[in-house]
């Protein structure tokens, strides 16, 4: 309304606005950035009609097979219906009998595999994000054979989960490499904690390397500027790591961070095929629904799942809880944000890649 | 501590040799021990002498049904590919291009599918496909795969199309295209380099995948490469044929770690677009 009263020769675009008050300033430069699309009804069909297939296919998937998990985790195996005596073809509905079970005798397995899971998840991830920051630190330094490196930092990224159990049951062979080396006979794949440690090695072999890679993005984006004002003011090597690397570096840290907990805790191929299925020292809960539901005992194996998917719910809840809503990276806004509050232009975050 | 002036000039250059020596020690060691004779397949010589191909012949003798499991994964992960491409590039381009309503939330709930631990939808799916008939066949593992290929694509197609200047479809509508036609001749031959490397990364994911293709399948000659692999028996039931094994990973990761050395610099863009802003 206010805008149609201004004579158009006063002020051409900002009514009202900080520049009218300050006339010593110019007028603030025009936004740079295009407003998007407004959110009118037509776009809002075209978005609408362009989401809902991912949305249909990951209801299908995702969402569909949870709630069955649930229903699923209600019900006892088949087999002689007491009333009856027969032998009954439907599962009988037990409420929450397969949850109150790990309670019980019956649940040692579930309690060994959750705390595998969580011995994996805590040792596996500290462990490489320690070496995937030195390493990172490491390739920042050196700018020549970036190629060979990057591509060396991949293989053990692209090389399939399964391939590298199989690749590390050889090493840990009881003839083989790594004793070897060690000079002396370690049982590695045998059932023992010697298993665990070999699961653990052979993980941060395999993911070490891709945290460097995603915190050297991280190291890659301060601009050199801030160094030089440390150095300026006398700030040791140490004191610019702590005090500008990390802080500036934890963000992409951070989500790596969350990422790989992710990964560990659903942690299946490694011990499956490294050590074996129904050993004690390394089954993880991924590996206990597994194994219940291939001998067709589906309730239990649904309450461990849906077990699961609680635990990595509330960890990562209580990641986000700790970081802020905007951890995913969202739809617009975070990004502008955050490299704001650090001052880094966002052209820069591209040279990772140059 | 003060290094001299020729330490510090090659002590990165060492710390780059160590972090290189890291990763791919233990695959050169697959690689030597592929090509070792069964005689001396414990001989821990850092070379293969004599150079033996026995291993790979063993691996593609037709007993073993290795090429077929081959062609099982490279259908498995090319379609879960295909269709996960297909769809996340629409999906992508609203979520970068318009402004609707619930978008940041649709986002994060498309994004926090592909944290769910696998094995919590493998389970209730495993019975709904025993009951419909669907084990050993394609479609089993295709659409499980689907629930961590599709965000995986939607967020990293996401991120491409963000980058793309809007003016350039702004252009085209002024001369008079639609928004489809604007989509089809400007957008996505722009973003064809976008949605290559998230092809690649999609492929990788969906070709390593060992879980769903382990319980979707109990006939041999559906399995795909990777479970294939882990289930060779030796000639005796306690023998594991190493050899073999390590020849078959040779041959399942080769295809993988060519990509990774023709593009490396696209993946790594595209694995660290999320994580570096």
């Amino acid at each position: 309304m206010a805008d149609t009263a201004i004579p158009p020769d006063t002020a051409p675009y900002a009514p009202g606005s900080g520049a009218a008050r300050r006339p010593g300033r110019p007028p603030a430069p025009e936004r740079p950035r295009r407003p998007r699309v407004r959110a009118t009804a037509g776009t809002g069909r075209l978005a609408a009609i362009l989401v809902s297939p991912t949305l249909l296919v990951l209801t299908i998937v995702v969402l569909y097979p949870t709630l069955m998990a649930l229903d699923e985790s209600l019900y006892g195996p088949k087999g002689l219906d007491p009333k009856t005596g027969f032998i009954s073809n439907t599962e009988p509905f037990v409420g929450l009998k397969n949850y109150t079970d790990i309670f019980t005798q019956a649940g040692d397995r579930f309690w060994n595999a959750f705390w595998n899971t969580t011995f994996f998840t805590v040792v596996t991830v500290s462990l490489e994000t320690l070496i995937g920051v030195a390493m990172a630190l490491i390739m920042h330094r050196a700018f020549r054979g970036r190629a060979v490196v990057r591509a060396s930092i991949l293989v053990p990224w692209a090389i399939p989960t399964a391939i590298s159990g199989l690749l590390w049951k050889w090493i840990f062979n009881a003839d083989g490499i790594a004793n070897v080396l060690l000079g002396h006979q370690v049982l590695w794949t045998a059932d023992g904690f010697s298993a665990k440690i070999a699961v653990v090695i052979a993980d941060v072999w395999k993911t070490a390397p891709f945290i460097g890679l995603l915190v050297l993005a991280g190291l890659q984006v301060i601009p050199k500027e801030v160094y030089e004002a440390a150095r300026l003011d006398g700030a040791s090597a140490l004191q610019q790591f702590w005090r500008i690397t990390l802080p500036l570096v934890k963000p992409a840290l951070l989500v790596a961070v969350l990422f790989r907990c992710l990964d560990a805790l659903r942690m299946f191929d490694l011990p499956y095929i490294l050590i074996g299925a129904q050993k004690g020292s390394v089954e993880t809960l991924s590996m206990l629904a597994q194994n219940e539901a291939s001998n067709v005992r589906f309730g239990p194996a649904s309450a461990y799942a849906v077990l699961l998917f609680l635990y990595v719910f509330l960890i990562a809840l209580a990641f986000v809880r700790l970081l802020g809503a905007d951890l995913i990276g969202g739809a617009g806004g975070t990004k502008k944000r955050k490299s704001h509050a650090v001052g880094v232009p966002r052209r820069r975050v591209r040279e990772v890649t140059a | 501590m003060i290094l001299t002036a020729k330490w510090r000039q090659w002590l990165p250059h060492l710390g780059i040799a160590v972090v290189v020596a890291y990763c791919l020690a233990p695959f050169y060691w697959m690689l030597v021990s592929s090509l070792r004779s069964t005689g001396d397949i414990f001989s821990t010589s850092l070379f293969p002498s004599p150079l033996s191909f026995e291993n790979y012949r063993s691996v593609f003798s037709p007993a073993q049904g290795f090429t077929r499991a081959l062609l099982n994964s490279l259908i498995v992960a090319g379609i879960t590919t295909a269709m996960s491409l297909l769809l996340a590039t629409f999906t992508a381009y609203a979520m970068a291009r318009l402004e609707f309503r619930f978008k940041r939330l649709i986002l994060t709930l498309i994004i926090a599918t592909s944290m769910f631990p696998v094995v919590s939808i493998v389970v209730p799916l495993l019975k709904l496909f025993t009951d419909i008939g669907w084990i050993n066949t394609y479609q089993s593992m295709i659409v499980p795969s689907m629930s961590f290929t599709l965000p995986l694509a939607v967020w990293n197609l996401t991120t491409f199309f963000r980058q793309m200047p809007d003016e350039l479809e702004h252009a085209a509508m002024v001369d008079g295209c639609t928004r489809g036609q604007a989509f089809r001749k400007v957008i996505v031959p722009l973003a064809a380099p976008g949605i290559f490397t998230t092809a690649i990364i999609t492929f990788i994911a969906a070709w390593n995948e060992f879980l769903i293709a382990l319980s979707m399948t109990n006939k041999p000659s559906m399995q795909t490469a990777t479970v294939a692999i882990s289930k060779f028996s030796g000639a005796t039931t306690y023998q594991t044929p190493f050899g073999s094994q390590m020849a078959a990973g040779v041959v399942v990761t080769i295809p993988l770690v060519v990509m990774v050395l023709l593009f490396q610099r696209r993946i790594v863009a595209g694995l660290t677009a999320g994580a570096a802003k």
